[in-house]
């Protein structure tokens, strides 16, 4: 698979064109080009920013839907723990677990569950590994992706353990392996997931080379599936549920941080917060600290794209839902060494927003991305299709843009043209003599005028870096 | 233009803690984004916002210019401040002449010059009381 696959794509037909997803991308990865806006791969993270924003829902996420069930002899359901955070008035977790069964799916392994194996996991990790405090957390794939290629210092403190959905996914195919005596191909491992992030991950992980996760549905579609078998699960609720208090916090925000038992922690959400967290941490500003939890969403998992509920309010049912359970039910035992969880692809830094070859090449094209954002007029418009004037300047240093993309230099060009253009219709007025070679003049003029009159209808000068799709 | 140098240059304003930080964070990105080796850009970026709080704290503000080239980076900060009286005792990890107020902010720790003299691997300062100091830091590639 593709190191820079993704999930997220783009309705063309929808999208009008407009530069909310620009401005919001974290990565300046969108361009809109001829009307449609389309993703630079190696700079997009999958955090779903663009998605969430955008007004004409021209942003859609490519994730599979229940019909996947038909391909299997034996099916497991995996739910993160923010899938139990969408319902009202759930008091017991088992009633969407033996919902999710009558839906169905042969068994369930709750995401929860793996990520108390994670927490304990983790505990021992950080503790053994002093100096690669702070740990830095890598269940949120937006986050490793983003350190991947913004913050090579910091790689070396990425937890190297891997998500507890991938954890939940080798458990669940060796249990349903061990029970049904099916070969792996028969057993189907279906994550429900909250956001494009982890779609992206089942495809194309970091840290292991392939996947245990065979297909990945959407929070908010199953949620709308499961609705009507919810109230049948409450009268016959089956004993199915193995997550306590810390794998079902891991659903919002902190949650990965409290299962770790100790003070010395940190925890920020949403995307902007988590690159300043990061940029502070590569200068070493943080002192004291043992682990840096970090989530893309603002609020948690809870708060990922392909959710329904308000996020803040999601975190309230989680809590609500925890209140009763025991701390936790999943621990490290003699068999399962937490070196069963650990990493077994290093995670490597990917240069993608570097400018040239070599050093020098680099200080040459930066020197003339600067000599560029002086002429251009600093109001990062969008109107280029780029997010912003300094953007635009690196587009054109990389050959994939050019200055007339700016329209106030286009406009200031056209301008310059018809001034001369008046004086030399002024000039032949005056000097009759030879008004021949003043008319050939001016038709040359205005034959160029109107060719970069058309270049604002038609922004044919940008082009994009080949590894571009239309999302 | 020389192609094969690139300068920058930064004014620090005085007593600006939201401000501080913003000449060695532009320096880091822009470092990043020339393809000089994670290490060397670790090393510059705490080198030069070590300096450029301490030109926050004691002295006023001042400039700041770097120059990148291939081979190395050299970091000039210049501050028209009190100077530093006693050289070899700021050198001194812990050492710290900063006022309560800015300790209670989290700064002033007394690792400044130390930590900038640990991440450079040439650093020069001249000081005159009253006048000014100005500390100059390389970086080799």
């Amino acid at each position: 698979m593709d190191k820079f696959f993704h999930s997220v794509y783009l309705d063309p037909d929808l999208c009008m064109g407009c530069i909310n997803c620009i401005k919001r991308c974290p990565t300046q990865a969108i361009r809109v080009q001829k009307g449609k806006a389309a993703i630079i791969n190696q700079f997009c993270i999958d955090c779903g920013e663009c998605v969430r924003i955008c007004n004409h829902h021209a942003k859609l996420i490519r994730y599979d839907h229940l019909d996947v069930l038909e391909n299997y002899k034996y099916t497991v359901a995996l739910p993160a723990p923010s899938f139990y955070s969408q319902f009202n008035n759930l008091d017991d977790v088992n009633i969407v677990l033996t919902a999710l069964i009558r839906l169905g799916f042969d068994d369930v392994y709750e995401v929860g569950a793996a990520a108390e194996f994670v927490s304990a996991a983790s505990r021992k990790y950080i503790e053994d590994h002093p100096d690669k405090w702070p740990v830095v957390s890598t269940a949120c794939p937006s986050v490793v992706r983003l350190i991947r290629v913004r913050f090579p210092n910091l790689i070396e403190h990425l937890l190297p353990i891997l998500p507890p959905v991938e954890i939940a996914a080798m458990l669940a195919r060796k249990k349903a392996m061990e029970k049904t005596g099916l070969p792996e191909k028969d057993i189907g491992i279906i994550f429900i997931s909250p956001c494009p992030s982890k779609v992206t991950y089942a495809k194309s992980p970091l840290g292991i080379s392939k996947s245990e996760i065979d297909h990945v549905l959407a929070v908010k579609e199953v949620y709308k599936e499961l609705l009507p078998h919810m109230k049948d699960a409450e009268h016959v609720v089956m004993d199915l549920a193995s997550s306590g208090k810390v794998g079902i916090g891991w659903g919002s925000s902190g949650g990965e941080a409290a299962g770790l038992i100790t003070d010395n922690y940190l925890a920020a959400d949403g995307i902007e917060n988590v690159i300043r967290v990061l940029e502070d941490l590569e200068d070493e500003k943080f002192t004291n600290l043992r682990f840096i939890e970090l989530n893309a969403c603002s609020g948690g998992c809870v708060g990922g794209v392909l959710t329904v509920e308000n996020p803040y309010v999601a975190k309230v049912k989680l809590k609500k839902l925890n209140k009763y359970l025991p701390v936790s039910l999943n621990h490290l035992l003699g068999d399962t060494p937490s070196e069963a969880f650990y990493w077994s692809d290093p995670v490597t830094y990917e240069p993608v927003f570097r400018l040239g070859e070599n050093m020098a090449e680099g200080i040459a094209m930066l020197n003339h991305v600067e000599e560029l954002c002086k002429i251009f007029p600093g109001l990062d418009c969008g109107s280029c299709g780029a997010p912003t004037c300094k953007a635009l300047a690196e587009d054109i240093v990389r050959g994939n843009a050019s200055e007339n993309d700016c329209i106030h230099i286009l406009r200031r060009q056209i301008q310059e043209l018809t001034n001369s253009a008046m004086s030399l219709a002024n000039d032949a007025i005056n000097d009759d003599t030879t008004a021949d070679n003043y008319i050939f003049i001016l038709k040359e003029y205005i034959q160029k005028l109107s060719s970069e009159i058309s270049l604002l209808n038609n922004s044919e000068g940008r082009k994009l870096p080949e590894d571009t799709h239309k999302f | 233009m020389n192609d094969n140098i690139m300068t920058l240059k930064y004014c620090v304003s005085p007593e600006d803690f939201t401000r501080a930080g913003e000449a060695s964070s532009d320096t880091k990105n822009k470092l990043k984004k020339m393809g000089v080796p994670p290490e060397v850009v670790r090393k510059v970026s705490i080198a030069l916002y070590e300096g450029e709080i301490n030109m926050v704290i004691h002295a006023n503000g001042g400039e700041i210019t770097v120059d990148i080239t291939p081979d190395k980076i050299i970091m000039i900060l210049k501050d028209i401040g009190p100077g530093i009286k006693d050289i070899n005792k700021a050198m001194q990890a812990g050492y710290s002449t900063a006022p309560d107020a800015i300790r209670a902010l989290g700064f002033g720790a007394g690792m400044g010059l130390p930590n900038m003299k640990k991440f450079s691997d040439e650093m020069d300062i001249q000081t005159i009381i009253d006048v000014g100091t100005t500390v100059t830091m390389i970086v080799n590639l």
